[in-house]
């Protein structure tokens, strides 16, 4: 009860405010440390994220993946799971997607691909999450370690099939053949410039829409279902979803098949909207950032497209700034990320506490 | 019978603790002669674990202050409090399951940086204890493998390797066996005859009677009363226990029971560590009748209720129900109890009633989220759910009358109208409720018992569970006593009364009778 | 046949060598209650503090130093999230690996600019092979002289240390009042609190052994095993610590043969390389190389064994009466 007193603000906007800001002081803080200037630096960010139209185009295809990952992660949390798996299912959902792309270009036209390799980016992404959600669900196995396990497996396997079964052939390079064109998803870029708007060349593409698509479909899911109430209980208190007579095994693996399936849409982005390839490590550790991401976005649609926008400038802008500034390497934004999980995760109680403490306090007085 | 120039063992002066609004423990003061076996009385929830928790340095008292044979002491943590020759045995063990009997004890008093030297002394001093003590033990056995007696036994060692004279066990008995109880006050008469003084927390006065020499009596935070053991009996603790509290009256007319709509066969469970914590429970609820399960809380009513709704599997018997048979076998979930009808308001609403996170609409329907009235074909429909809540509010007066308040931010009667409404408006034909009026100020407690009334008029069959013992007295038709996970006793509530009950509860009331020769 | 065994197993040793360093680590952070998945970035940050340290002093011992410094600074991190401020233990552990893989390019770049690598060590800046005694002379004795000479000699010093630590463990964990402590506070908190020993102090002290033991796991990899730091070169050795840990059951002994297991499966794996195997055909590297993993989770699943963990393990302790 003694929240009543806290105003609703200070949960939403000041503490994540706080934690964010901690991230970049000490962010600030590093980048003074080897002789830099951090103003100078965030100008050049900023310029880098949102200064140009490409720029911005950038920005928002790394957003793109962000949302994705970020999305994935969140639904697992809303049911008090903690999928770190997201790099893996990302993975595998690329191969479904680029299965669909390579089985299908050369025959069927693009209105067919488009569904089946969504289709394919969310069922492959699924499966990978099926086996830990299983084991976690009926023979209490912990999701963390069996994720972890499974983003190597992933990554074993996507080198296998690559190399051995996909790899273009004569070619040293470990990538599939490139798709036909009938297999790209659109660039935002071409679709506007027929109605003379010019966004600038970026590898944006219609993968933006579908996540904000997804952002919706998870917002409805999760606030306006009878399932996403049973995901939400059970997160929040899962005696309450005993008594409320919900089957908590079943919600543990559903919501485990949907964050894999939402974590394997970064495949249609990366391999369907840009790459136009199947090849390795293009997930790029998105599936880490996811976490970030849904920490920063407090787990809602509109907090993660916020949060992964931010995180997005910060991998365009930090280009920028490596260019700018060549001692500055774009793993700065890494540091950030990793800062942003310690401050507004694993140290969540340090501001909060005492923050609310002092809201109360004071309405008590 | 004390010598007045030797000090007390232990002495507290005006200790008090207060938990946020919460008083726990009000200007306690107790002195326990030295060598003696010194019983605390109370219900739960009277602050007797509370007490202990700051003699052992859990927490700290808010004012007063300890005395320990005759020389004040500062204890502020348990280290302070195993210094000044105080020992705990807890409720729950505190031990390492896995470890051995051996490295239990030494744990905290290892005797240096290395396991081995200690580990040689302690076989010793513990052959040593086991002798003077009869505290017979496997000391290389591994805890996890001992029966819970046994396991008592190596935190009473614990206590006295670390050279207690001052053992406080709390509640000790609640775990044991009846032969595996007398076991055990054997050996605190033991210690006592040794010189250790005994402080014994129960809520049992059997063994009140049988083991100690004084018995100090807690009701609400308070000592309301010492007594040496011998100058009193059941009949007077019972009543100094419960106290003579305001008379709840509720305005109901003669119960007209009618069809069986539940019926219990030999219910039986067992926790994860296979205990059995439902002993053989069986029971009738009828139409248009109140059944009160009365009982001190931890005697098994909240697994009664658990089997009852759903929660938990059965471990043995059946439960008959609209038609149905429901065993272990062919377990029904608490979803498919609710489609027989059954309604279960919880006893703890914060654990179970409610997802204090959720708003109030959202928390209005937990249990029912899958009706039809609340969902469309794919998406719940909210406007219908918040205006039922609105509904709602305003027949049973919550306030503030906010569908959209986040369920944690009403106050504890506010949030049992909430859970209560949705149970009750679902009209069904069973109602268990546990604890209606837990943390429930008294205007809203009153408003309660007649919506329950209400509903038994209406000829619905009501389920109460209460450790209020006017709680069940006021509301019930029929009352069912539940002691240590079985039935040990049923009345009419005309013939109830409190002294009766509170000897039920203390499953004190059997021998009594047999004392008394017809 | 046989030369081709030893040389597999001399390899074993090699590669076991980071991941025994590492396992034990999370062994006293796990056995005290602390989950540790952030084994990977103390690795990882102590490789490049190592080869930095030692490519600016001129000393292995040196980088050895900085190396364990950093690690332990990180698992004081760690220890603050989850010990002092009851921060969720994965959450923090992601927290360290993220923002070592960041930290460790950044400086690397800033400082040596050399695409984030450390200057090659050489010399005095790297732990280099011992040869045992008599090892040379023992060298043409037929089997013995293959198993010692080859086998058992010629390792850098860490690789012995790393085998010694094992037995070390043993003793700290069983025989000691420190291992006694740690023991029980990952079992149970409480019965350790109500002994009158403080929680807080024990788990910060199992996390300082468990840095130390990271940063020699990093501090092999960049100055013995390899002679500089390169980018992730700790290349999730963490999570093959993480998962021999569990596939040892939490307990040096078996912890130690799972690391030499998950090495000699590495090795193999290099070995195996292109091999045809009459009958099965070429066995694909990575069908190797996930057996760890999958290993391990089938244990998880309780399909091989039972994997029990500490029983505190991941919760933070809160005060409470029983």
């Amino acid at each position: 009860m003694s929240q009543a007193k806290v105003p609703a603000w200070v949960n939403i906007a000041l503490i994540p405010f706080l934690n964010i800001m901690l991230a970049f002081v000490v962010s600030g803080l590093i980048i003074l440390a080897i002789g830099e200037d951090p103003i100078e630096a965030a100008g050049y960010l900023i310029y880098g994220a949102f200064g140009y139209d490409e720029g911005v185009g950038y920005t928002l295809y790394y957003a793109t993946n962000l949302i994705f990952t970020g999305l994935a992660v969140s639904v697992a949390f809303k049911g008090g799971l903690f999928n770190i798996g997201g790099e893996g299912q990302a993975y595998i959902g690329g191969l479904g997607v680029g299965l669909v792309c390579l089985a299908l270009d050369h025959t069927m036209p693009f209105y067919i691909i488009a569904p089946l390799a969504i289709l394919g980016a969310a069922a492959f992404g699924a499966a990978w999450a099926y086996v830990p959600a299983y084991l976690q669900a009926r023979r209490g196995s912990h999701i963390v370690i069996t994720t972890i396990m499974f983003n190597f497996i992933a990554s074993s396997l996507m080198v296998y099939l690559i190399v051995n079964w996909l790899k273009e052939d004569g070619r040293m390079a470990p990538n599939s053949r490139t798709f036909e064109e009938n297999a790209w998803m659109p660039y935002l870029h071409e679709l506007f410039s027929p109605l003379g708007i010019d966004i600038g060349d970026s590898p944006l593409n219609v993968a933006f829409i579908i996540a904000l698509v997804c952002c919706v479909f998870v917002w409805g899911l999760i606030w306006h279902t009878r399932w996403g109430y049973q995901l939400r209980t059970l997160g929040t208190n899962p005696t309450a979803a005993k008594y409320a007579g919900i089957d908590t095994a079943k919600v543990t693996i559903w919501a485990m098949l949907i964050s894999g399936g939402l974590a394997g849409f970064v495949g249609i982005n990366e391999i369907m909207g840009v790459n136009h390839s199947l090849l390795l490590n293009f997930t790029a550790g998105y599936g880490f950032a996811g976490i970030a991401v849904a920490l920063m976005g407090r787990n809602h649609p509109i907090g993660i497209i916020l949060a992964a926008i931010l995180f997005g400038a910060l991998y365009q802008g930090g280009s920028e700034l490596a260019f700018e500034i060549p001692t500055i390497t774009p793993e700065i934004v890494i540091v950030i990320q990793g800062l942003v999980i310690l401050f507004s995760g694993a140290l969540e109680h340090m501001f909060k506490d005492r923050i609310e403490g002092f809201f109360i306090r004071r309405a008590v007085a | 019978m004390t010598n007045k120039t030797t000090p007390y063992a232990i002495e507290l002066q005006d200790i008090s603790k207060r938990f946020g609004a919460v008083q726990a423990n009000k200007d306690i003061c107790l002195q326990v002669p030295a060598g003696s076996i010194h019983g605390i009385i109370g219900e739960n929830g009277a602050g007797k674990s509370t007490l202990m928790s700051i003699i052992y340095g859990f927490y700290e008292a808010d004012t007063g202050h300890i005395e320990v044979d005759g020389k004040r002491v500062d204890i502020r943590s348990s280290q302070d409090a195993i210094n000044a020759g105080i020992g705990m045995v807890h409720q729950h063990f505190m031990l390492v399951e896995n470890f051995s009997v051996l490295e239990n004890v030494i744990l905290g008093a290892e005797g240096g940086a290395l396991l081995k030297g200690g580990v040689d002394a302690a076989r010793i001093e513990l052959q040593r204890l086991a002798k003077e003590y009869s505290l017979d033990i496997d000391v290389d056995a591994i805890v996890e493998e001992l029966p819970v007696g046994l396991q008592q036994r190596v935190e009473i060692l614990k206590a006295l390797y670390r050279g207690a004279r001052i053992l406080i066990l709390d509640e000790p008995t609640g775990v044991l066996t009846p032969q595996e109880a007398d076991h055990l006050f054997r050996i605190l008469k033991a210690l006592k005859d040794q010189g250790v003084t005994v402080l014994l927390i129960t809520h049992k006065l059997r063994e009140i009677m049988a083991s100690t020499d004084n018995v100090s009596v807690m009701r609400q935070g308070q000592m309301v009363a010492h007594r040496e053991t011998a100058k009193t009996d059941k009949e007077e603790l019972a009543e100094l226990m419960v106290g003579k509290k305001v008379r709840l009256t509720v305005d109901k007319g003669e119960a007209k029971p009618s069809d069986v709509f539940l019926s219990a066969r030999n219910l039986s469970q067992f926790d994860s560590q296979g205990v059995k914590r439902l002993k053989n429970v069986s029971l009738e609820l009828r139409a248009g009748e109140i059944l009160g399960i009365a009982g001190v809380s931890g005697n098994g009513q909240s697994e009664l209720l658990n089997v009852l709704s759903g929660i938990e599997p059965m471990g043995e018997g059946e439960i008959h129900i609209a038609g149905q048979v429901i065993t272990a076998n062919a377990p029904k979930n608490a979803a498919q109890m609710r489609e027989l009808k059954m309604a279960h308001v919880p006893e703890d609403r914060h654990k179970m009633g409610l997802v204090t996170g959720f708003e109030a609409y959202e928390a209005a329907v937990l249990g029912y989220h899958n009706s039809d009235t609340y969902n469309g074909k794919v998406l719940m429909d909210r406007k219908v759910m918040v205006d039922e809540c609105n509904e709602r509010m305003a027949a049973w007066d919550v306030r503030p009358p906010n569908p959209h308040l986040k369920t944690a931010n009403f106050s504890g009667g506010n949030q049992q109208k909430i859970v209560i409404a949705r149970e009750v408006e679902q009209n069904p034909d069973i109602l268990l409720i546990g604890q209606p009026t837990r943390g429930v100020d008294i205007g809203a407690i009153e408003n309660i018992h007649e919506q329950i009334v209400k509903l038994r008029d209406s000829g619905k069959a009501v389920l109460l569970v209460s450790v209020e013992l006017d709680e069940i007295m006021a509301l019930s038709d029929r009352i069912i006593v539940m002691f240590d996970g079985a039935v040990v006793g049923e009345l009419d509530a005309k013939d109830a009364d409190e002294r009766t009950l509170g000897l039920m509860m203390a499953n004190a009331y059997s021998e009594e009778k047999e004392e008394v020769p017809a | 046949m046989f030369e081709t065994l030893i040389l597999m197993l001399d390899a074993t040793m090699r590669v076991s060598t980071p991941l025994i360093f590492a396992a034990l680590a999370g062994l006293y952070s796990e056995r005290a209650g602390i989950v540790d998945i952030g084994l990977e970035g103390k690795i990882l940050g102590s490789a490049f503090a190592a080869a930095a340290g030692a490519a600016v002093f001129g000393s292995a011992w040196i980088g050895l130093f900085f190396g364990i410094m950093a690690s332990v600074s990180l698992a004081m991190v760690h220890g603050f999230a989850c010990i002092t401020h009851r921060g969720d233990h994965i959450v923090s552990g992601v927290a360290i690996n993220t923002i070592v893989a960041g930290l460790t390019v950044t400086l690397s770049m800033n400082w040596f600019g050399m695409g984030g690598q450390t200057p090659t060590l050489s010399g005095d800046s790297r732990f280099l092979s011992v040869t045992l005694p008599f090892a040379d002379a023992l060298a043409n004795v037929p089997v013995i002289g293959l198993i010692y000479s080859e086998l058992l000699s010629g390792h850098n010093i860490l690789v012995y240390l790393a085998f010694a630590m094992v037995p070390v463990t043993y003793w700290v964990i069983y025989k000691t009042r420190f291992g006694l402590r740690l023991r029980a506070v990952g079992e149970n908190p409480h019965a350790v609190d109500t002994a009158g020993i403080s929680v807080a102090f024990i788990r910060y002290r199992a996390l300082i052994v468990c840095g130390i033991l990271c940063g020699l796991a990093g501090a092999y990899l960049s100055t013995a095993h390899n002679a500089g730091f390169l980018k992730d070169m700790s290349a999730g050795k963490g999570y093959m610590a993480l998962a021999a840990l569990i596939f040892g059951k939490w307990r040096p002994v078996p912890v130690l043969l799972a690391c030499l297991l998950f090495g000699f499966l590495d090795a193999v794996a290099i070995r195996m390389q292109g091999v045809v195997i009459p009958g099965i055909g070429e066995v694909p590297v990575q069908a190797i190389e996930v057996l760890p993993y999958v290993l391990t989770v089938l244990l998880l699943a309780g399909f091989i064994g039972k994997a029990i963990g500490p029983k505190a393990i991941g919760r933070p302790y809160v005060k409470e009466r029983a």
